[in-house]
């Protein structure tokens, strides 16, 4: 197991971050211009990495597969960012940051690296306040905190239902600021196809040019990937259309280990499918659990009547409506966290009382309404009402909006150790796409930190103490036999899909994988489903190479092309989350094992036998993969049972 | 629902352009554009023809991706909203339905109905930032800041660069995009240090890619999904001749 040495520096947890600082090899400024790093992904975590190192003086080559960095999915984060500012004085600290956050992880995170994530987690907001990120404020100026996610405290940061935009726009600005600078060169329309090894160390990229389909060398001293999450894979999900798994999954398959693959989130408040033409899910902020009940009828009658339209929802008396939240959680009620919340749902509708399609349950603002008036929830979800009512066609204000979970974030990712480094020396993986501080399950705002803890204040430290033993090596040119290795690996690879011209188009296979993903790997998982889900992904791959069909060229644009590829990836990933829910025998977090649960339906953790990290080895396609695990150690929170009961 | 679908179609950036028509039925009212295209998409293929070529990722209205010039309008009949977020629903049956690309000068097709609108980009990098490196800044709560000016700020920078203000100008001026990025940072006590080079540099980037000038018709704040007003745009006229006074 020498594989895994997450190098967390010695002493107290708190002074560990600073320790490491004191401690780590930095290059000088006449050495940074010499020394190219590639930066994979524009979102929160790529860009404001890329930014960073662009002002520190390194030469930066920035990726991204939408036509402008600007673009990228974390545009689309509604909520909130956290930081331990205890600006509201309601008592948050840093410990209390890294205390809910590896609570709400379910003790399946590391200890070290959460902590330092609180701890700059204040560095952050100044930063983008300076960057001019036009964040909520009170009347007296000063920002303004909201609680989320059923945090005790206020610690939220927001720019109105946009700040993901906000953020990503700071960033992308820091990244523009480079770029004039000559510091930053962008690929834009530029998708990473495979990385490159030199004598065992990440050297550079091969990409695709998505408008004219040329395949490009790429070198680096070092490799950053900040590629965002797989969640695509189950087809319907709240990500972008072209969110990928594939550098992920790229950079697996020539030895970096991939971790925790099957923890997935699954988020409680999106909009539920309402065709089989659908292409995407749309979320509907987690903040309205803040002021909408759940509720779905308690009689089976009332869920039929409803379905054949004889009564709307305001018919159903109060003491008919089940608030199963409440009724389960009383301390936390409708603010328990994501993974409780989407268990509940799905247990409400598989057990015959979901309403819409059956897969739906309701969030009323009925009492809200009453008790704070119209416009103060106008005030604070009229952005998110209106995106509903364009989607559904229904008014929130008069009636409840209809609600189911969906494929949301991964907390699963590139294993990396303390200095964000994954086992392959000089790959760094930031963001999503990594595994480090999430455990089994994500808090609400946390994920906006710690793409830009990664990429502002992680990085641009841990990198410096790779590179400075990097000084002495030239530049390399890409005609090196690696790069024309993993290029030819590529052109069959593209060459091979063009060839099937089978009788389905990716769409169709992709839905047929996703659904059987939700099904077996999604919500609830048993030793039978998954054994399944292992064989028939497999047969599923299998499928897909002979049948699938890209009109078109491979030396033009080609979506259909970029799909096929990704497809091809999401399939093996998902064999692989399969393993990984087989192996891990308890339930934690988003991770929901049928056969461990509590009698009364809550998730039973196994900390004896399950508190590691399991990281994964490719060893072959359709090959079993070899399991590394990574045993996490709780040095200043004691490991509890997560109880929003009392 | 069915649909006759006439769409602009493009090989390449030097390929000469046509209209081709397309039938589409049963389609559902609470299907998006987007997904209707998608259906279309999916005859093609079955009958191995290309595909039609569009721009879009989030699907939800906020990345600025799609962009879609239908029967006339971009973004379509529907207002406030991007293409992505229309739903069949705002046409009758039986329409015919015109999807162009966006139509301008600085906007060069690349295929169908995919532009490059690159030198959104390139405007930005010229000076739609604060110049300040990562590390060092003040205390985030330093300088308070009037709630007013912080609203004004959000809603300026709630635009998505999706050009179709643009797309919508007669001149191509680009003049609400630059307004956008200009005003969120006039209103801020953090952009008003350079406000000047910035609202000089980015003007001048403008211009030098062929967007044209701001006559006031005003068809860019109609069509902006995002109603960006044209405020902006007063406001960044006041930044750009004081800056040109001193
Ligand atoms: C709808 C929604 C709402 C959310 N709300 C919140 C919230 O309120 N608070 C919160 O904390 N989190 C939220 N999240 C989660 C959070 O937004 C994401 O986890 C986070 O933004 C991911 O950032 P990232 O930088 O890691 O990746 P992304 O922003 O996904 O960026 C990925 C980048 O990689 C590029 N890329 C991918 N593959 C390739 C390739 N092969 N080649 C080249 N480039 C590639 C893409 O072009 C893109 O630039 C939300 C997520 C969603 C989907
Ligand atoms: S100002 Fe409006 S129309 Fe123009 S790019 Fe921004 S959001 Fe799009
Ligand atoms: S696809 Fe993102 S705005 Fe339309």
């Amino acid at each position: 197991m020498t594989k895994l040495n997450a190098r967390i520096p010695e002493g107290p947890l708190a002074e560990k971050w600073t320790s490491y600082k004191a401690g780590q090899k930095l290059v000088n400024p006449a050495n940074k211009r010499k020394l190219d790093i590639i930066v994979v992904g524009t979102g929160l975590a790529g860009a404001s990495a890329a930014a960073s190192l662009g002002e520190l003086g390194f030469n930066v080559k920035a990726f991204c597969y939408q036509d402008s960095p600007r673009r990228a999915h974390s545009i689309a984060a509604q909520g909130g960012i956290n930081a331990a500012k205890n600006y509201p004085n309601d008592g948050d600290s840093v410990y209390r940051l890294y205390y809910d956050t590896i609570k709400g992880g379910d003790y399946r995170a590391r200890e070290a690296n959460v902590y330092r994530l609180a701890e700059v987690s204040g560095s952050i907001i100044d930063q983008c306040v300076a960057q001019g990120v036009p964040f909520a404020r009170e009347y007296g100026g000063l920002l303004d905190n909201r609680s989320f996610g059923g945090a005790q405290v206020s610690r939220t940061f927001y720019a109105r239902g946009q700040t993901g935009q906000q953020l990503l726009l700071g960033a992308y600005s820091a990244m523009m600021r480079q770029v004039n600078a000559g510091t930053v060169k962008l690929f834009p329309r530029t998708e990473m196809l495979d990385i490159v090894l030199v004598e065992g160390k990440a050297r550079g990229i091969i990409t695709r040019n998505l408008v004219t389909g040329k395949i490009e060398r790429h070198f680096g001293h070092a490799v950053v990937i900040a590629t965002g999450g797989y969640g695509r894979a189950f087809y319907l999900s709240t990500n972008a259309m072209g969110s990928n798994g594939s550098a992920v999954w790229q950079v697996y398959k020539r030895g970096a280990l991939f971790a925790n693959p099957s923890f997935v989130q699954i988020h409680p408040t999106c909009i539920p499918v309402h065709g089989d033409y659908q292409s995407k899910l749309t979320l509907m902020s987690e903040s309205l659990r803040n002021d909408g009940r759940i509720w779905v009828p308690k009689k089976k009658e009332d869920v039929e009547a409803l379905s054949e339209g004889r009564i709307v929802p305001k018919d159903i008396a109060e003491d008919d409506r089940d608030y199963y939240l409440e009724r389960r959680y009383p301390a936390f009620g409708n603010l328990v966290p994501r993974d409780v919340a989407s268990r509940a749902a799905k247990e409400r509708c598989d057990a015959g009382f979901g309403v819409g399609s059956g897969l739906a349950v309701y969030l009323d603002f009925q009492e809200s309404i009453q008790r704070l008036g119209k416009h103060v929830i106008e005030e604070r979800y009229g952005n998110l009402f209106q995106m509903y009512e364009k989607i559904v066609d229904e008014n929130p204000y008069e009636t409840p909006m209809m609600i189911y979970p969906a494929i949301h974030y991964c907390m699963g990712g590139v294993w990396v150790d303390y200095e964000l480094m994954t086992t392959i020396p000089g790959l760094f993986s930031l963001g999503e796409c990594n595994f480090s501080d999430h455990g089994a399950n994500r808090l609400g705002a946390s994920a906006l930190m710690q793409g830009l803890a990664d990429g502002y204040f992680i990085l641009p430290y841990t990198i410096q103490n790779y590179l400075a033993s990097e000084i002495l090596t030239p530049r390399m040119p890409t005609t090196l036999p690696e790069f024309g290795e993993a290029e030819s690996h590529i052109r069959e690879r593209l060459d091979k899909l063009m060839q099937i011209k089978g009788s389905q188009s990716v769409d169709q296979i992709h839905r047929k994988f996703g659904l059987l993903l939700w099904e077996l790997v999604g919500m609830a998982r048993n030793k039978e489903g998954l054994n399944k889900a292992v064989k028939e992904f497999a047969m599923l791959r299998e499928e897909f190479w002979k049948d699938v069909r890209i009109p078109g060229g491979a030396e033009e644009m080609n979506p259909e092309l970029e799909k096929a590829a990704r497809v091809a990836d999401f399939i093996e990933t998902g064999e692989l989350m399969a393993r990984d829910a087989l192996q891990r025998e308890e339930s934690c977090g988003g991770h929901f094992r049928e056969e461990y649960q509590t009698p009364e339906g809550e998730a039973s953790r196994n900390d004896d036998d399950f508190m590691f990290v399991a990281a994964w080895e490719y060893t072959g396609t359709g090959k079993e993969p070899v399991l590394h695990k990574e045993a996490l150690h709780y040095e200043s929170i004691k490991v509890q049972t997560r109880n929003y009961k009392i | 629902m069915d649909f006759t679908l006439k769409i602009w179609r493009q090989e390449n950036a030097s390929a000469k352009g046509r209209f081709e028509t397309y039938k589409v039925t049963g389609i559902s009212s609470d299907c998006s554009f987007l997904e209707m295209l998608d259906i279309l998409n999916q005859q093609l293929i079955d009958k191995f023809e290309i595909p039609v070529c569009f721009d879009h990722d989030c699907r939800e209205g906020i990345c600025g991706a799609c962009s879609l010039y239908i029967n006339g309008r971009p973004h379509g009949p529907d207002s406030a909203v991007t293409a992505c977020q229309l739903h069949m629903r705002k046409f009758k049956d039986g329409d015919t339905i015109i999807v162009e690309p966006w139509r301008a000068r600085p906007f060069p097709v690349i295929k169908d109905l995919v532009v490059d609108r690159s030198s959104f980009d390139r405007i930005i990098e010229a000076g739609g930032y604060v110049s300040i490196n990562t590390g060092g800044v003040p205390d985030a709560n330093t300088i308070p800041i009037p709630r007013a000016n912080a609203e004004t700020a959000m809603d300026a920078a709630a635009c998505i660069g999706c050009g179709a203000c643009v797309a919508a100008c007669k001149n191509a001026s680009a003049m609400l995009f630059v307004a956008a990025k200009v005003s969120q940072f006039a209103m801020l006590p953090q952009g008003r240090v350079e406000a000047k080079e910035r609202v000089m540099r980015m003007v001048a980037k403008m211009d030098e890619l062929g967007f044209g000038n701001c006559t006031n018709t005003g068809a860019c704040e109609a069509e902006c999904p995002k109603q960006i007003s044209l405020s902006h745009i007063a406001r960044l006229n006041r930044e750009y001749l004081s800056a040109r006074v001193l």
